[in-house]
């Protein structure tokens, strides 16, 4: 097959290549802006190669470029974003592989259903949840705080990690749980002796799945916190309509590079359970 | 003490945070449904309207375009990332040079998030600054490409990011579904002298088939809720061009502050989401089962 197709070869690579640069064409012209200075840009387009090579552009969007009358550029909301993501990704980790392990190897009454229930969460609109949520984070007083964000962030993520934690330990052998029970280890003592050494795989998958997916997450960021605690996405949006009718492109290409970089570089350096988190996710 | 705390202690790790969730799932998707019956403006009421919340928010011409945009966005998305996903698949399994090199690049978009996306392809597509004056700047002075400031075409812009965005995701599923194709099916079709053209028609695309669908409903099921992207990029706009449903429940709950219509336009968010599931899992348990009876 190989021979036959090899007349083709050259289309067959330039129908990759030009796929890979249409694919890299929006991170070389962040990276490339972010060297280049407003003047620059102006006089040519977004797209141009810059003519000095200056880091005055992620200065200023790292601590100087003013959001919302505030000119502390990016780095108070990047925290804020940092803030959110550990803990929720952390708590949603944790409790999705308890009850993973709790639903594939400890059956209880209802639990079927149950599960049925937490994986209809991963397909719910999160529009349909604005309004009770809004009205919950009241009651609990935690309107426009951060930690309102972990706790959506970590129920609603529990839907994704039970998914994925469940898939993954139903495919451990019931022999080494009868075993286990035989030696007379319970709950707790089983889950810690023999399916955390063998959680390392799913774990790292659902850890990347959570902490892209909340880095990223815009509709609850925007509702539900404002000004000073809002995460990079939100701050991201309001940086770029800034009221003022020019935009500031070599500022705003470092801040968006900058805003970016977390789960790209989870990306880069864990692209196998990257790959492996969406295939699982997708396929079931 | 220890006896009983160690009996009902799991029962209680294993019930809490999920009834916690299931509740939530179950009882938010009431509350929006009840609140689409009431008459709740600036606040919630819990008094029963009837359907008058559901007949604002069709007669609303916000609603009409944002389906119809749904209906184009979803089949020029849908329908070009598969295209593209299922190419790409194919090409790189011809055995190639740089096949890693090539699936980061084309992936890597899966980690930007629609708000990143969104800004940097409206620069790309405003004319004033992007590839209109690139163009123009190489000296073909009267290059246009302006279809972000087109209400006719700005919705396309919006399907080309959301491509970009989706393809590389649609590439790797192809792929692990035609690496795990026999590889006997393969070898049998070159030796019976088959072209690579008959092979993949004839063996590998059914043999991806089931693989294809997951794709088309995933991804429709992210046409249904693309919010972001639009929000970040063109604000759906120009006018409300580029509205669509998930924008639509946002402005009726937030610019308007309508609650009760927002809460409807949330409902039939859902609605059409459901139309495309609930087909979906009808056919993946008919599937199930037939395997099953398959397997004896």
């Amino acid at each position: 097959m190989d021979k036959a197709l090899r007349p083709g070869r050259w289309l067959l690579y330039a129908v990759l290549i030009g796929f890979a640069l249409f694919s890299l064409l929006p991170l070389v012209v962040v990276v490339l802006n972010s060297f280049r200075t407003a003047v620059e840009i102006g006089r040519s387009s977004v797209i141009g190669w810059p003519e000095g090579l200056s880091w005055q552009n992620f200065t200023e969007a790292w601590g100087g470029y003013c959001i919302a009358q505030r000119c502390e550029g990016i780095s108070p909301y990047m925290v804020n974003s940092l803030k959110l993501v550990v803990p929720a990704t952390i708590l949603s980790t944790a409790l999705g592989a308890l009850a993973g392990y709790s639903i594939s190897l400890w059956r209880f009454p209802g639990d079927t259903l149950m599960f049925t229930i937490v994986v209809m969460g991963v397909f719910l609109p999160e529009q349909m949840k604005l309004i009770p949520w809004a009205l919950v984070l009241r009651e609990l007083g935690l309107t426009n705080t951060l930690s309102a964000l972990v706790l959506i962030h970590t129920i609603q993520g529990l839907s994704f990690t039970t998914l994925f934690c469940r898939n993954y330990y139903i495919g451990i052998p019931q022999d080494l749980l009868k075993a286990a029970k035989v030696d007379g280890a319970g709950y707790f003592r089983t889950f810690w002796r023999i399916i955390l050494p063998l959680s390392p795989p799913i774990l790292i998958v659902t850890v990347i799945w959570q902490f892209t997916g909340i880095w990223n997450e815009f509709l609850y960021a925007v509702v539900f916190t404002s000004g000073q605690q809002q995460p990079i996405t939100a701050a991201l949006i309001a940086l770029s309509t800034n009221g003022t009718v020019v935009t500031n492109y070599d500022v705003m290409s470092a801040a968006v590079l900058i805003g970016a970089l977390p789960p790209l570089l989870i990306y880069l350096f864990g692209g196998r359970y990257f790959v492996r988190g969406l295939t699982q996710g997708a396929i079931k | 003490m220890k006896g009983r705390l160690g009996r009902y202690l799991p029962l209680l790790v294993i019930w809490l945070p999920l009834l916690i969730n299931a509740g939530h799932v179950v009882g938010f998707t009431a509350w929006t449904t009840w609140l689409s019956f009431t008459p709740s403006d600036l606040l919630p009421e819990y008094d029963w309207a009837g359907i008058r919340a559901y007949r604002a928010v069709l007669r609303s011409e916000n609603t009409e375009v944002a389906y119809i945009n749904l209906l184009l966005y979803g089949v020029g998305f849908v329908g070009l990332t598969t295209l593209a996903g299922f190419v790409l698949a194919v090409l790189i399994d011809q055995r190639i040079r740089a096949e890693n090199l090539l699936r980061t690049i084309y992936l890597y978009p899966l980690a930007v998030s629609f708000v990143v996306t969104g800004t940097v392809w409206s620069w790309l597509f405003n004319p004033g600054q992007g590839i209109q004056k690139f163009v123009r700047g190489l000296g073909w002075a009267d290059f246009r490409f302006d279809w972000i400031i087109d209400r006719d075409l700005a919705l396309w812009t919006i399907v080309i990011a959301a491509v970009w965005h989706g393809a590389g995701f649609a590439m790797a599923l192809f792929l692990a579904g035609l690496r795990s194709i026999d590889p006997d099916l393969h070898k049998a079709a070159q030796i019976d002298g088959a072209s690579p053209l008959r092979y993949y028609l004839r063996i590998a695309a059914p043999g991806v088939a089931p693989i294809a669908i997951s794709v088309l409903v995933i991804l429709l099921q992210y046409a249904i809720k693309t919010f972001d992207l639009v929000r970040a990029m063109t604000g759906g706009g120009p006018g409300i061009a580029t509205t669509l449903p998930a924008l639509v429940v946002y402005d009726f709950m937030f610019q308007r502050a309508q609650l009760g219509r927002g809460s409807a336009a949330a409902v039939l968010l859902l609605l059409s989401l459901l139309l495309v599931l609930l087909p979906y899992y009808a056919w993946a348990h008919w599937r199930a089962r037939k395997e099953r009876a398959a397997n004896g």
